[in-house]
This record gives structure tokens, sequence and C-alpha cells, in this order.
């Protein structure tokens, strides 16, 4: 077994986004919406309260409406494994512009830290390249996260990482739940807007 | 394969020039015989992204990242898949997102599957249990019509629709 992670999943966060320009972020339900929610608000943001496995194909369809536009989904472990096959459905699609960032503590935090898969040795990173992904890394240290996040933002997609953080639960910070309030907040920056 | 009429008939031809009239740019499926001819289509044209899934609710969540972007999808299944939506509609429902779904049907005329009658009998009450807006074509020269009633009430009334597309129109499937 390797080390216990170091990083924590808020720092990640706000790594992850800043000086963030015109990125498009699609976090998670649960941890990873009040993750990206602490890290500041944003009206290109599309948080999510439920629809659990679904965040990396709202990236690819978002990615794939806005090849110009940087995506980037930044969901939990526990998410990801819900929707493994998106991987395989998003590597046939090879888009240049989708980053996939999986936050992963190794445990469902919303229901009790109890541990998935990830725990037990699963290797989302090694999901990701045998399903087809240009790019897949595992990030453990601070020095790996400074050396991914340029290449999450930048080098050509699909790019996949893994960055494993503690199992900590930091206070909620909750961002709107109401999803037509987020959805119309969101296209109207996105489209209505000049970039 | 599917009897005669699948080869010959037209109204997946009809169903994609509405698609096309609808500045539909996404179509998200899972292969399936019925839609065949459909999916074809939308594979050669250039300005339609088609894209093939391990499973339908993908779709589900894809198309909401479609809308987000600017672009109109549609999401083609059978009726089984439709089992595999439930909780992602979620995402359309809450959220009021436009979401178009074509669905051919099993499980009912002539089905000589009986693992196929469950879902197939159950797919339009599980839809409407969770919100979407059911129509159904019965006879193949309703199917653009009802295609495009459809998808003016998902794209301009912001709304999840689909279209149950009747085993009797497809052809039944038959082992020989």
């Amino acid at each position: 077994m390797s080390a216990a992670p170091t990083l924590e999943r808020r720092a990640v966060m706000r790594k992850l986004v800043a000086d963030r320009g015109g990125l498009l972020v699609v976090p998670g339900l649960g941890s990873t919406t009040y993750d990206l929610a602490a890290a500041g608000d944003h009206p290109l943001n599309f948080y999510l309260w439920g629809a659990m496995g679904g965040a990396a194909m709202i990236g690819l369809g978002l990615a794939l409406a806005q090849p110009a536009r940087r995506v980037l989904v930044a969901t939990g472990d526990g998410e990801m494994l819900m929707g493994l096959g998106a991987l395989a459905t998003i590597a046939v699609q090879q888009p240049k512009n989708l980053a996939v960032v999986v936050i992963d503590n190794e445990r469902y935090a919303e229901t009790g830290l109890q541990e998935t898969h990830t725990a037990h040795g699963c290797d989302l990173a090694g999901v990701a390249k045998a399903a087809g992904f240009a790019s897949v890394s595992t990030v453990r240290t601070e020095a790996e996260l400074a050396a991914a996040v340029p290449l999450l933002r930048e080098a050509p997609g699909p790019i996949f990482a893994t960055i494993k953080v503690t199992p900590e639960r930091p206070p909620f910070v909750l961002p709107s739940n109401d999803g037509v309030y987020i959805k119309n907040r969101f296209r109207a920056a996105l489209l209505e807007t000049p970039s | 394969m599917s009897s005669d009429t699948s080869t010959s008939a037209t109204w997946p031809d009809e169903i994609y020039n509405v698609l096309v009239d609808e500045k539909v740019r996404q179509v998200a499926y899972v292969p399936d015989a019925g839609h065949t001819r459909l999916i074809d289509h939308c594979r050669a044209n250039s300005a339609m992204k088609a894209v093939m899934l391990t499973t339908e609710e993908e779709g589900i969540a894809m198309l909401a990242g479609a809308w987000l972007g600017g672009e109109r999808g549609v999401l083609l299944m059978q009726s089984s898949g439709v089992g595999n939506c439930i909780n992602m509609l979620s995402l359309s429902t809450v959220c009021r997102f436009p979401l178009l779904m074509l669905v051919t049907m099993r499980g009912e005329w002539g089905e000589f599957n009986p693992w196929q009658i469950p879902m197939g009998q159950g797919t339009g009450p599980v839809l409407e249990q969770a919100g979407v807006l059911v129509h159904r074509i019965d006879r193949a020269a309703d199917a653009a019509e009802t295609v495009l009633a459809a998808a003016r009430i998902a794209f301009s009334g912001d709304r999840a629709a689909a279209v149950l597309i009747a085993q009797r129109v497809i052809g039944t499937k038959a082992f020989k």
C-alpha cells in the first residue's frame, strides 16, 4: 500500500481553479461541490446536488458543445465509480478540451466516510488509461500537484488525474441548490458574454 | 433481425429530417436494431456529434452538458434502457434541462423474449413517474409529427420529453 495521503481537498480544489479565466467547471455531488464553492462561487460552476455518476458525462457534452473552451470535471471517487463507463465513452470521443479529475479520499464522505473501492486497490488512473485517455496520472504530493495542474488546465485531452487527499470533512460551504438558477446563470455567463 | 418493414420503412428518415430541422447537434445512443437507420444517418452527418454510450443514463448527463454549452441533443435507446435512466432523470427535471428521448419499444407487440416484457410494459409509466412527458408512435405515418411535437415541448418548454416508438412500427424481432 502507498503512504497515507497528505494533500488537503480544499487546497487541491483551490489550486485546480486558481486564475481560472474562462474555465468551465463541473464538480460532482457532495464534497467536490462544497470544495468548489469554498474556492469561490462563479457563474461557470455547474454545481451538482444529485445525478451521482453523471459529472464526467456532463463535462463531455459541454466539451463537445464548446470545443474552444477548457472544461474541468472535478469529482469524487465514489461519484466516478458510479459512472465508470463514462471513461470509455469519453475516450472514444477524445475531446481535446476535457480534463477529468478525481479528488480521491477513498471514502463516501456524504454517508459517513465509508471506504470506497479505491481504498481497496481500485486504480482509477489505470482504468482511465486502459479506457484510452490520452494522459493519466495519480497525484500524491505537493510537487506532483504543482506539475499536474498546468497540464490539467492546458494539455491536450482527454486528460485524467486522481489526486489522493486526506479523508477529513471540512466545514460545509453550500452553494445554491436551485438547479434552474445554476443552469441559467451558467448559460448566461457562457453564451451571452463575449469570451 | 427485424421484419421486412424495418428495412424498407422511411420513418427513421423522417425522424432524422426533424432532428436536422430542429438543429440537434449531439446524438447520444446505445446501439439498437430499431434505431439502426437513424443512427447511421446521424453518424454520417458531420454537423452532428454521434456519441456511443456504455449505458443510457450517460446520455441524460451528456445532453445536460450539451445544453449548458448551447447545443441541442437527442438520446436514442431501447425501452430496456429507460430503466437505467431513472435517477439521472432528476438532473433534467430539477434543472429543467430540455431532453428529447426516442425510445424503440420491446416487450409489447409480438414479443418473443419474456425478459424484455417487464421493462417494456413499465416504460411509459416509469417515465411518467420520473416527470417525463410521454408521447407514443403507434403508426409509422405519425412518426415525424410526433417527434416534432416532443422536440418543441422539450426545447421550448424546457422539459424532458420521450417518444415511444411502438414495437409494431419497428417490426418484431425474430431469430431465424
